[in-house]
């Protein structure tokens, strides 16, 4: 068979592979004799899973719990702040990607500050700077950067063009925060009840499937690497459950076609050549997490957006408002559903919390699908 | 924001490290800054993430996945095949 890009899609949506999955599935889950929680870490998975209505194909003794994977959710009051302040400048060009335009920071999000003058734009590619930067030289591009391992290569290569070509009017706020750190943070806390991870494949793909090791090694907690399409994602279950009924605790990758255990060399040269780790980074709902974010290295102060603005720059942290339980969401904690507001205060159109903000999020997931559950 | 898209390579320019991607017929530029020289040509299968390529996709490793779906489905179907002839031997109208 030759392999087509139609194929890529198609089969691994394919309706009667995800029912012979299912089946294996609930084959393996009676030979359990307890209830099983699996995170995804990814709010791209949390999405198939909803989308694909995987949570209804599963035996009742296989649950999901949803991680904190989504770059806009963990985003922290203060860091939207400063973005907000930084837009307010006259001769700034403030630049992000995604949904970040439309969460609430203290003063009101970076849409808020577009409505009262302020130059925000979202690009499709970081890269995009170039264009903008070379089209306004009288103005300041700042890139403020986010994303998890999947969109930090891409800001790194950024910064290579930046200095390779001598542009001195961008700068870059940088948020880049990193999966495995995370996930140790929530094992750590004694109240998770958290049995497996589904790995997030492209973060893989740039990192390799070697940042997971830890968790299958010293957690005890296996680890299977998967894709996006739906079928990926039962395959990935139908593999954690073999490892339960099994009692085996390994790390293994159902994405094969994509991730490699080094992952891509090139992209993490261009990413250790940038960025060092933070000492800590705060996580919208997670607290402090030690070394679970990145700098620019200080080389690089110059384009260093938090160090050249740093005047006006808030500093004060910021906590989530009373009702929202977006915290305990990303913690796997709570489900949407036991928000008091879902639905009825916070909706995609007037969010509360950045887990309704961000198509990505577990709470709008939710709300789009939950004519399913 | 966060998922990369399976596209195939239809054109490459070395001089300024980018590539023309289809995806399912919309066609897009991508840059090639994450790629090692060389390690992509023209008609390869890649991830397309936020302008740039990830990485290729291994079409061995694809077809190898393809194929144990058709097993499963073969097998499930064949063990339906059973069920619904065992079934039938229970049938009450049977012999009549
Ligand atoms: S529904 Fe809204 S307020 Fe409730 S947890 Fe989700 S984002 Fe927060």
């Amino acid at each position: 068979m030759q392999l087509e890009l139609k194929n890529l899609y198609d089969d691994f949506r394919d309706a009667n592979t995800m029912r012979a999955y299912a089946k294996i599935i609930h084959e393996d889950a009676k030979k359990l004799d307890q209830t099983y929680h699996i995170m995804e870490v990814c709010g791209g998975h949390t999405h198939t899973i909803m989308k694909y209505g995987i949570l209804q194909l599963l035996p009742e003794n296989i649950k999901f719990v949803h991680g904190p994977g989504c770059p806009v959710c963990i985003m922290p009051k203060e860091r939207i702040d400063h973005a907000y302040v930084l837009a307010m400048q006259n001769d700034v060009i403030l630049v992000t990607l995604g949904d970040m335009i439309k969460v609430p920071g203290s003063n009101g999000s970076l849409q808020d500050a577009r409505s009262k003058g302020a130059d925000v734009r979202f690009v499709y590619s970081p890269l995009d700077c170039l264009t903008i930067a070379a089209q306004n030289p009288e103005k300041k591009i700042i890139f403020f950067a986010i994303g998890f391992e999947t969109t930090t290569p891409m800001t790194a290569a950024l910064l290579n063009a930046v200095t390779q070509k001598n542009i001195t009017n961008i700068l870059f706020h940088i948020n880049h925060v990193t999966v495995p750190e995370a996930m140790s943070a929530l094992i750590a806390d004694d109240t998770s009840n958290i049995s497996a991870f589904l790995g997030p494949a492209h973060v893989s793909v740039i990192s390799g499937s070697k940042i997971y090791e830890e968790f299958p090694r010293d957690y005890k907690k296996p680890v299977v690497v998967s894709g996006f399409e739906p079928v990926d994602v039962m395959q990935s279950i139908s593999m954690i459950v073999k490892q339960f009924v099994e009692k085996r605790c390994e790390l293994e990758v159902e994405y094969k076609r994509a991730v490699s255990y080094e992952g891509n060399l090139k992209a993490q040269e261009l990413i250790d050549k940038y960025f060092q780790k933070a000492e800590s980074f705060r996580w919208r709902g997670l607290g402090d997490i030690p070394k679970s974010g990145l700098r620019l290295r200080d080389t690089y102060d110059a384009l260093n957006a938090e160090i050249m603005y740093k005047k006006i720059l808030p500093t004060q942290k910021i906590d989530d408002h009373k009702l929202c339980i977006c915290g305990d969401i990303l913690r796997g904690k709570a489900n949407p559903l036991e928000c008091k507001i879902f639905g009825t205060v916070c909706k995609p159109t007037s969010p509360i919390g950045s887990c309704m903000v961000s198509s990505e999020g577990a709470c709008a997931a939710y709300y789009k699908y939950g004519n399913l559950l | 924001m966060c998922l990369s898209i399976p596209s195939k390579v239809v054109k490459i320019d070395k001089e300024n490290n980018m590539a023309t991607v289809d995806t399912m017929g919309v066609q897009r530029n991508a840059s090639l800054d994450l790629i090692g020289e060389d390690e992509v040509q023209l008609g390869d299968y890649v991830l397309l993430h936020i302008g740039f390529i990830m990485n290729k996709i291994d079409e061995e490793d694809a077809l190898l996945s393809l194929e144990t779906y058709k097993e499963i489905i073969a097998a499930m179907d064949e063990e339906e095949r059973q069920k619904a002839i065992l079934e039938d031997d229970e049938c009450p109208n049977r012999g009549v």
